[in-house]
């Protein structure tokens, strides 16, 4: 009989499934940054000039800053001068249909199992393809159209609509924010842009898929979400990467603000490539995601599922300014093999009677680290704030880590704080106990995980629940235990 | 069907089965006793194939085969069932969810049809209506918060649903009260069918008068040291284990 640590570590050797490279031909800049670097990036993109000096001032002061080393993250230093900044699919005509669109696309999506068609017809959700920079498709636009709903690119939104773009751009997160921030507001190639007018619920969930792509690109987004007073709006965004050697950096900015009364949901799934079982490869997630409750009664509500990247250094967070508004942080993050993920949330509480729930879920395998890092802070001014914060781990085998850095600054006697957690190791009673019901040991890790990981899961939108519980489950293949 | 022979067992280097041997037939209802720390929940999670458990000597065959070298998983395949005498509570996994999987899983690794989830209800309402089991634990995550006697009945439940060849049941009365005592033989007696086997693991005759022994055994010291008919367990109850020991250790 094989003991279930060798099953697990055998479980555990999958291959990554996602892995491949669409070949579509690229249109990239020379490697290396400087102010030439970014006027040709921003010639290119035929920007105003606003936005030139802005990406200028960012990258000086970028220039100034060093990358931060406080997270328990460990990796070489990353060469930035080798970085490829800029790189988009050759320019095509406006599509109509996703039957224009590139063939080789459409396959990488079929292999990722996101057809986009039976996505639109099924589920009517507006999808907006990121790849590789610059959007390819853009579907259910009238249909947004008609409500003002505003759904782009990045790009387009600052050729079409310059004014909304001027106004919000890094006003939540300011390109002197941190180091990866500055970075992304001086070369973000594309990203999405959503704009939400007074008093619309959004009909539908709007979803973005990223790719990375070319070889040693690095990739900026920048994702602006603006919902005014009393709107609504559910945005997905999913990800995965294929199959590479080299290190990839991924910093992406995203800024949500709400109005009075808005209503942000923001759900992630991300699976980009981890890196191989000796943990060469994989990419270098280091992204800046903040919202600003602005108005009063406002709410921000992020949920993420992390299963990729060799590195994930990602908090999430809500600055809840407005009096009565709501931030809630619900995150599942795996780390498997050589994976190493410093992710977590900050709630900064300004309004009076503003409230926060934080709900983490960490499973670490393999050689995974994975560590939780939140704050919540409480001002002065923030009377009668709540928050709740459940914090839990998994531990699947004996090589890996679990850790959790809770920071707690309460600046008034009004307030309340709660916080738990919780470190286990997935019970060889349980997996004995499905495995007597006859599910394979594979199946009972899977479905203990899953189970750990419901109170986030149901946070989801459903198809992206579901989606969620599969990449889990495929990770889980490498990560089982 | 099961043979055991001179089954030796340890758990963290210490021996707690010292040669047992066991023969049950196809049909018949095997009932095993003896005091606590006996070695009676070890056995059984030995046929189930637990790894804690060090197997250190002697054979088990079931249907023919080298038991000893199958998987957890393909020992239920071949139709072993252990009722928990502690069945663990599993978080966010709907119990109904986790039936289906489970009977699924079985069906499957049989050649049979996979149920979709209305041909399950149908078969789980059946089960269900068997047991007199509130509707509301199949909602819940599998054993959370369960009671005692929940989580017992929910065990024979798992029982009628995957029909085993082999039902091992360790101490499910234990904690039961009357009405669920009977619930739960009637469950057992309903899997009766001349061809399946049963071996219940009892500290109290009281279960035996609804489900009826073939045999009674007593385990001591990881050792059966006296077999007999349904009239041994009236009298151990009658007179407890003192007496077999003296004999035994004489
Ligand atoms: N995982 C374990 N680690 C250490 N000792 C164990 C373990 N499991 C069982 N034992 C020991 O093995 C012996 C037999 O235990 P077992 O549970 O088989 O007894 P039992 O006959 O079922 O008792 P009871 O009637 O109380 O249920 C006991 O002394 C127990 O402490
Ligand atoms: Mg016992």
């Amino acid at each position: 009989m094989t003991s279930s640590t060798e099953t697990i570590h055998e479980l555990a050797n999958q291959k990554y499934k996602y892995g491949f490279v669409t070949d579509i031909e690229t249109d990239s800049v020379p490697a290396g940054l400087s102010e030439d670097i970014i006027r040709l990036i921003s010639a290119k993109k035929q920007e105003p000039e606003w936005l030139l000096e802005w990406r200028l001032k960012a990258y000086r002061h970028w220039r100034t800053m060093a990358e931060p080393r406080w997270p328990k993250v460990d990796y070489p230093t990353i060469d930035f001068d080798r970085i490829v900044y800029y790189s988009a699919p050759k320019q095509r005509p406006k599509l109509d249909s996703l039957d224009e669109v590139d063939p080789e696309l459409l396959k990488t999506f079929e292999k990722l199992g996101i057809p986009l068609e039976e996505q639109k017809r099924l589920t009517g959700v507006a999808v907006d393809v990121v790849f590789d920079s610059v959007s390819v498709a853009t579907s259910f636009k009238d249909k947004l159209g008609e409500l003002g709903v505003i759904f782009c690119s990045m790009s387009e939104a600052v050729r079409e609509h310059p004014d909304l773009v001027r106004k919000y751009l890094g006003t939540v997160v300011p390109y002197t924010d941190n180091f990866y921030a500055a970075l992304n507001s001086a070369v973000f190639s594309d990203g999405s842009f959503c704009y939400i007018p007074k008093g619309v619920r959004c009909p539908m969930e709007l979803s973005t898929y990223f790719r990375i792509n070319a070889a040693g690109t690095g990739q900026f987004e920048r994702t602006l979400l603006v919902a005014e007073d009393s709107s609504y709006v559910s945005y997905l965004e999913g990800c995965t990467a294929p199959q590479r050697d080299e290190n990839q950096l991924h910093a992406a900015v995203v800024e949500l603000i709400a109005l009075d009364n808005a209503q942000i949901k923001y759900s992630t799934v991300q699976n980009w490539y981890p890196g191989d079982e000796q943990g060469k490869g994989g990419i270098y997630n280091f992204v800046t995601k903040r919202g600003i409750c602005a108005g009063v009664n406002s709410k921000i509500s992020w949920t993420q599922v992390e299963t990729g990247s060799a590195i994930t250094w990602k908090y999430p967070s809500c600055i809840l300014k407005g009096d009565g508004s709501v931030g809630e942080f619900y995150s599942v993050a795996l780390t498997n093999h050589f994976q190493q993920a410093d992710t977590g949330t900050k709630m900064i509480h300004l309004g009076k009677n503003t409230s926060s729930t934080i709900v983490s879920k960490g499973i670490s395998a393999g050689k995974g680290q994975n560590t939780y890092r939140g704050l919540v802070r409480i001002a002065k001014s923030a009377t009668h704030a709540r928050n709740y914060t459940q914090c839990d781990s998994m531990l699947i085998g004996d090589r890996c880590g679990a850790h959790t850095f809770p920071y707690i600054e309460v600046n008034n006697n009004s307030s309340q704080v709660e916080h738990e957690a919780t470190t286990s190791k997935i019970g060889e009673e349980q997996l004995f106990y499905c495995r007597q019901r006859g599910l394979s040991e594979e199946d009972a890790v899977s479905l203990i995980v899953n189970g750990f990981c419901k109170e986030v899961f149901r946070e989801l939108p459903m198809e992206f629940a579901v989606e969620a519980q599969k990449l889990l489950g495929i990770s889980l293949e490498g990560t089982v235990g | 069907m099961l043979k055991v022979s001179n089954l030796q067992a340890r758990v963290d280097g210490k021996m707690i089965l010292n040669g047992l041997d066991l023969e049950v037939k196809a049909g018949e209802v095997h009932a095993i006793m003896g005091p606590n720390g006996s070695g009676k929940s070890t056995f059984a999670n030995v046929l189930a194939g637990h790894e804690a458990f060090e197997v250190t000597g002697g054979t088990v065959e079931f249907e023919g085969k080298n038991l000893l070298e199958m998987e957890p998983e393909e020992r239920a395949w071949a139709g072993i069932f252990l009722a928990f005498q502690y069945p663990v509570e599993i978080p966010g996994v709907g119990n109904t969810y986790f039936l289906r999987m489970a009977l699924n899983a079985i069906r499957k690794a049989r050649g049979q049809e996979e149920l979709d989830s209305v041909a399950f209800m149908k078969v789980l309402r059946e089960k269900v209506k068997l047991l007199k089991l509130r509707d509301d634990l199949l909602k819940r995550p599998l054993n959370e918060g369960f009671s005692g006697g929940e989580k017992k009945r929910n065990e024979i439940l798992q029982m009628a649903l995957l029909e085993p060849k082999l039902a091992i049941l360790d101490e499910t009365d234990s904690g039961l009260d009357i009405d669920a005592l009977k619930i739960v033989a009637d469950g057992v007696n309903a899997l009766r069918d001349g061809t399946r086997s049963v071996i219940v693991v009892t500290h109290y005759q009281r279960l035996l008068d609804y489900i009826v022994p073939d045999h009674t055994h007593v385990l001591y010291k990881g050792k059966i040291v006296k077999s007999g008919g349904k009239e041994l367990a009236l009298e151990l109850e009658e007179k407890g284990y003192g007496w077999i020991q003296e004999s035994h250790a004489a």
